[in-house]
Formats: C-alpha cells, structure tokens, sequence
C-alpha cells in the first residue's frame, strides 16, 4: 500500500540524511521525499512517499518519531489530503507538434513558460496520477527532459500538522 | 566567565559529575587533554586502543547506571571507536563520546585525520553533534547527557573540532534542557495498565518474560515484588539477567537459542505473556511464525515505542518507563483483592516442574578434562554468586550466562545485540574502577582475549585486580560448534592456532598467571585468585575442546524445537 507521510523536522545539517539513512538501513522503500524550510525557518517540512504493509509502515513512522530532530509525525494519506507534484518537461515543439504541444498542455492546465524555435517548457501541477497521464498523453519522441519535485501533501481541512 | 572550548568541555563533564574519562590523546584533542591536565576531580584512563575505551566507558555506565564517558581524537581514533559505539546502541547504554575534529575551516578538505565522524557513527547512535560554534558548546554537552540518560538509552556522540576547543566564549551550564523535537513518554496508559493486569489475573498458563529494559530501568525490585505478588514463572533474556534472582523457584532460567527447557516451553505454551523491557529478539523467540502459531494473548510494556509489535504482534501495548508501569500494576493489585484463579496455576506449574525436571542444564563432569560449564559453577560458589561478571562472545559466554546465577542486576557485562568479541576485558576494567571494592570476573575465551589482550597493560597501570578465567578450548569454540552441527564438521578457519602462553603473557605485563590443567585444581585456583585482592589473576583453564553449548535451539527454527543434548543430534 501507498502511504503519503508528512513529517517536521528540525531545519539543521544532516537531519535529512538522518532520515534518508533510516529507510535505507531497515530497507524500507522511498518513491519520493521532499523538504524544504516552513514559514518558521527553524524547521523544515518533509513529503515522503513510502510503501509497505500496514506493520511496515507502522514502524516507519515509529521509527521517524524516533529520531531526535523529528518533531511531528503523520500519514497523511490515512484521511482526507490533497497531494501536488510539480512537472517541468522540456518538449520538442516544431511544425504540426507545436500546436498540438500546445493544446494538449492546455488540457492538462500546464503553462508553457519557455519558448524558443523548436521547444517549450511546460510547466504543470498535479496529483502523481495527471502527471504520470500527461507525459503518457504526449508523444514520447517528442520529450526532451523532464523533471518532477516529488509529491508534497497536505491534509484537509481542519487536520493540521503544526506545533 | 569567558573560558576557551576545551575548559568549557571540562567544566561541563565536572558539572555533570563526571568521575572517570576513557580515552586516548591526539592531534585534534590536545586542547582538552590540556585541560583535564590542569584540574584533578575528572580522572583519565589511558587505555591501549580507543575501542577498549568505549567498552571501558561503556561498564562503567552498565555496573553503575551513570552515563559513561570516552574521549577519543579525530580520524582513526574515532574509527577505533566504532565499534565500542555500536556495541553501546545495541544494548540501549547511555553514553557521551567526545571525539576530537580537525578544525573547522579545514572540514571537507581531506585534511590529516579528517573522517566524517558523524555521518560513519550516526546509524550506531541515538544522536550526535558536530559543534562547528563554541557557543553551542555547553548546550550541545548538555544535551548529549540528556539525551543518553532519558527515555530509551543510548550513546550519544559530540564532534568537537580543533579550533572550537581553543576558542573562547562567556560560559554557562544550562539548568534545564527543552527539545520540542524530542519528548520521550515516561508515564504508562492508565487505561492498558489496567487493561493488561485483568488479562494477567484472568490467565491460566500466564508467563513473565524480561530483558535488558528491566536492568537499564532500575525496576528490579518492582519486577520482583509483582512476579512474587502474582506467583507466576519468569525468565530474564541474556541482557536481563539479574533483573529477578536467579535462585528463586519462580525463575526458569534464560529462554531463547540457549535458553532452558522450561524457559522455552513456558513461553511458547503460555496462554498470556507479560513482556517487559524485551523486544521479542530472533534469539529468544525464534522463528517469528512458529512462536505466533500457539494462540496467546501478549502484553508488552516497554519506553520504546518502536519495539512494539516490531516481531511479534502485540495485544497490549504500554509505553512508558518500566518501573514507573510495575509500580502502578503493584498499587492496583495491592487495591484490588482479586488474585489469579489458584487451580489453574497450580495446574500450570505442575507442568512448568515437570518440563524443569528434565534437567536440560546437566552436563557430564569428568574427573580428567575440565569442563567448561564446571570452570563457571565453581566461580559461583567461590564468590557467593555476588560477583561483577563479564563475558566476551562464544560458548564461553553462554556458559557464564546459563550457570552463574544472577541474584542482582547490573552485575552481568556482555554484549548481548551487537555480539562483540572483545568486550570482556575493557568491561571489567570499567566495573572495576566503578566498584573498586568488589570482585570482578572475565570470563572470557582464548580468540576473544586476544582482541584486546593489550588492555592487560592499562590493568597494570591503573592496579586493577580483575580475574581473568580464560576457558581455553584452542578453538573458536562457538564456531566450531555450528560447523560441527551445521556444516558437517568442516572446521573451517576455527582452530586457534599459535597461543601464547597466557600465563607468561600476564606476568609480563606484571600480573600473576595461572594455568590449570586438571579439574581438582579449579576450585583451588579460583580461590587464591580471588584471595589475591591486589592482583590481577590471569587464569588459563584448558577446557575441553569438544564441549558444545546446550540446549540448543537452530537459527531460524521454532523455540520449541530444542536439541537437549549431543544424544539429540
Ligand atoms: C568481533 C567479532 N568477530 C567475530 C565474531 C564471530 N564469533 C562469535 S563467537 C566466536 C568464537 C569465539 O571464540 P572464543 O573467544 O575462543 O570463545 P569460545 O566460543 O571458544 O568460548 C566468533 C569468531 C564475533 N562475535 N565478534
């Protein structure tokens, strides 16, 4: 099972590779982490993207509430969340593709922010699933480069991750 | 005050009343050693390699329950290191290793002696620092201290470099210490708490399993108040034993890969199972699926949350501090006149006494070789069972565990998680000087020894009268033993060849060396060791070389499945 945990963590050196050596030392899997400092730069809010039984995953977060720079845990694909990744994709945009490039990004509500003769750069966001359907949507020969940020996430509502 | 990294440094550890220091001096530390030069309340133990100072710092804390303390320099001494780190995690002590780091601005720059000390430790840790401010200095000492003593224990490591011990900055001790990121939970469930005492009071085989949670938490004498309140049978794990005493008719022994009959039996055929301070460890429980395939009902208390339902799935988990937990079952159960159903218990231990009567630690004895497990009894009876006793890794060490009888805890040192051949010597040294007054036993093998045989030069320094009883085998005996079993007793690289002579060995170093060959001399010569009160007393004991640990449960195979003795195989 997908599981989606969002974790504070305090803002210091090497508390990433705290992290990242946890689920590499008990072989647990990473699909995808993000991080990058709250609005108090004091402390850093993590995505990761795991899977695993319910046991495994139960012990990931156990074992992240267990290290000494974490603050707060919580698997946020539990209850109701929004998930958003971020995709640039360089594309090759000339002659009939162009238009078609173009049309399609607007399908996906991309925005291309970058032009030149021959391509584009879309951007676009989006849960895992529309991004994965847009780079699938597009002719494969056509893609130059693409980068995502990894899913970062947060829940509905009034749940709230915070100290 | 304004005061430079390395007075600091001291003034912390004095604050912290820090008694003895282990460790080594180099370039990256010479600062601090300047200054533990200049003052006299901290005492410095010299010892020959940095791993022998961890383990020494390591019983210190074990024998004591103070936080213990080593001090090694950048590079190869914090890689020597390493190992008494990792040692330390795995059994959960609280320690502060201080290593020395090349100076700042010379960080990432492949400098003479530069390592990443804290990125090779930080897996074998519970935290560690890199203090690249002196300012941070005296909150980062007080942290580590905190952080190593309160809720699970572990060693926690400070990376100071060069330049961060000679500078200076306004000094002061913080009283206190918040962490918001850190918060360990100290006071059980009340509503498990009573949740797990019905289940006991309701069960029919009930069983009691401790470990080393029990020891690190100070709560044996709860441990025994509530067993002896409930009447149920109890075993401690390798790592808890003493936490109840061993003489006791409740207690069964150790359970586990060479635990007793009566241990594994109960265990697996308990219809509820109280575990404290234990984590369900492949070595005690062994295959996690055979162990789950008898239905029972578990409760589980422990300061660790992430030891619950880690191998085993839990029915009542209570997370907290185990003395605090037992001392609230005690309250509860001295308010509540309700006690277990007597017929049923009767019936259980009718059957726990007829699995004990089966007498799996019977050996044959001989009046021609000395037999190891003779070597261990006879230790027992010549200290009154009151001794501080430490093991290295091997047959020898399970002979210690399974025939030496712990009445008390902390008086047993060995590596029980990580597993450490060499342990044994540095261990005594540091329950030595922790208790200078009481004897304190190596029971150590030929291979073990001689990996930190070096340390017998520290034991002459510092007058430690430690007795050594070398169960000399010439074999990697526990090697030996599973090749013998498992591998068609193809003894692959497990002969020792080319021994010293042990006893000269010890008396160049300017101790008494014994070596006892014929099993009327054992008595004899533990005794004069142990009246030897100055001296150090290496005893070389040639034991016999076939002898195999039993019972025996395989890697991987169920607990119940136990080769009792060699007409088993
Ligand atoms: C540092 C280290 N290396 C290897 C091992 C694997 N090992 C476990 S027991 C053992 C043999 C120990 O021999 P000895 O000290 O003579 O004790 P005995 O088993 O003969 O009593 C070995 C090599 C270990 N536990 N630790």
């Amino acid at each position: 099972m997908r599981h989606v945990i969002s974790l504070l963590i305090e803002n210091e050196s090497g508390a990433l590779s705290r992290v990242s050596g946890l689920f590499s030392a008990r072989g647990y899997n990473i699909e995808s982490l993000t991080v990058a400092p709250t609005e108090d730069a004091s402390m850093s809010r993590m995505t990761i993207v795991t899977s695993g039984s319910d046991e495994i995953v139960e012990q990931i977060t156990k074992q992240l509430n267990k290290l000494v720079e974490v603050v707060k845990v919580v698997d946020i694909s539990e209850s109701a969340h929004i998930e958003r990744e971020l995709l640039l994709i360089k594309v090759r945009a000339t002659g009939k593709d162009r238009e078609e490039m173009k049309r399609m990004s607007e399908i996906f509500r991309g925005r291309i922010i970058d032009v030149t003769d021959s391509t584009y750069v879309i951007e676009m966001t989006g849960n895992q699933q529309k991004l994965d359907s847009f780079v699938g949507a597009i002719d494969r020969a056509l893609i130059l480069e693409t980068v995502r940020s990894g899913v970062t996430g947060i829940g509905r509502g009034d749940r709230i991750l915070k100290i | 005050m304004v005061l430079t990294g390395a007075e600091i440094l001291i003034k912390c550890l004095q604050e912290e009343k820090v008694e003895y220091v282990f460790g080594y001096p180099g370039g990256a530390v010479l600062f601090l050693y300047d200054e533990l030069f200049k003052q006299e309340q901290i005492r410095h133990v010299l010892v020959r390699h940095e791993q022998a100072a961890v383990h020494a710092a390591d019983a210190y804390s074990r024998s004591t329950e103070q936080v213990g303390v080593a001090l090694v320099t950048s590079g190869p001494g914090a890689t020597n290191a390493v190992t008494g780190i990792a040692t330390a995690f795995c059994d959960s002590i609280p320690m502060v290793i201080i290593s020395g780091q090349v100076p700042t601005g010379a960080i990432g720059q492949d400098a003479f002696q530069e390592v990443d000390t804290v990125g090779i430790t930080r897996p074998c840790v519970k935290h560690n620092f890199l203090v690249k401010d002196v300012r941070d200095l005296a909150s980062t000492i007080k942290k580590a201290f905190y952080l190593a003593r309160t809720g699970r224990p572990g060693p926690v490591l400070v990376d100071i470099p060069k330049d961060v011990s000679n500078t200076k900055c306004a000094f002061e001790y913080p009283k206190t210490i918040e962490m918001r990121s850190y918060n360990p939970v100290v006071k059980g469930h009340q509503g498990q708490i009573k949740k797990a005492l019905q289940l006991l009071l309701e069960a029919k085989r009930p069983m009691i399993y401790t470990g080393g949670g029990v020891v690190l938490g100070n709560a044996a004498e709860q441990l025994t108040k509530l067993t002896r309140m409930l009447g149920f049978p109890i075993t401690n794990t390798l790592m808890g034993l003493g936490g109840y005493p061993a003489s006791d008719r409740q207690y069964l022994g150790m359970p586990g890969m060479h635990g007793t009959y009566e241990a594994n039996m109960s265990m697996q055929y308990s219809d509820v199972l109280i575990a404290i301070g234990a984590r369900f460890d492949d070595r005690v429980i062994g295959d996690p699926s055979h162990f789950a395939s008898e239905p029972r009902k578990i409760i589980h208390i422990d300061i660790d949350p992430s030891s619950i339902s880690k191998r085993v799935k839990v029915d009542v988990p209570i997370v907290g501090n185990i003395a605090d937990v037992l001392d609230e079952m005690i309250k509860l159960l001295e308010a509540n006149p309700a006690r277990p159903d007597p017929e049923a218990l009767g019936v259980w231990w009718k059957q726990v006494e007829e699995w004990r009567r089966r007498d799996c630690m019977k050996y044959r004895n001989s009046d021609e070789i000395i037999k190891p497990q003779y070597v261990i009894q006879k230790l027992w009876e010549v200290t009154d069972g009151d001794a501080f006793i430490t093991s290295d890794v091997g047959q020898h060490q399970m002979w210690a565990a399974q025939y030496y009888r712990f009445d008390k805890p902390r008086r047993w040192l060995n590596s029980g998680g990580l597993g450490t051949m060499g342990v044994g010597l540095p261990y005594a040294m540091g329950a030595q000087l922790a208790h200078p007054g009481s004897p304190v036993a190596c029971v150590t093998g030929e291979a073990s020894i001689q990996m930190n045989i070096q340390e017998l030069s520290t034991c002459r320094q510092f007058r430690l009268p430690i007795k050594i009883c070398n169960l000399n085998n010439r074999y990697l005996g526990m090697v030996r033993q599973w090749q013998e079993m498992f591998h068609g007793g193809r003894y692959s690289e497990s002969y020792m060849d080319s021994l010293p002579d042990f006893a000269k060995l010890a008396e160049s170093y300017g101790h008494v060396g014994l070596r006892v060959d014929k099993p009327g001399d054992v008595e004899g010569a533990l005794r004069e060791a142990f009246k030897r009160k100055n001296d150090l007393v290496f005893l070389d004991f040639q034991v016999d070389q076939t002898e195999n640990v039993y019972p025996m449960v395989q890697g991987g195979k169920g607990l119940t499945e136990m080769i009792l003795s060699a007409e088993d195989l």
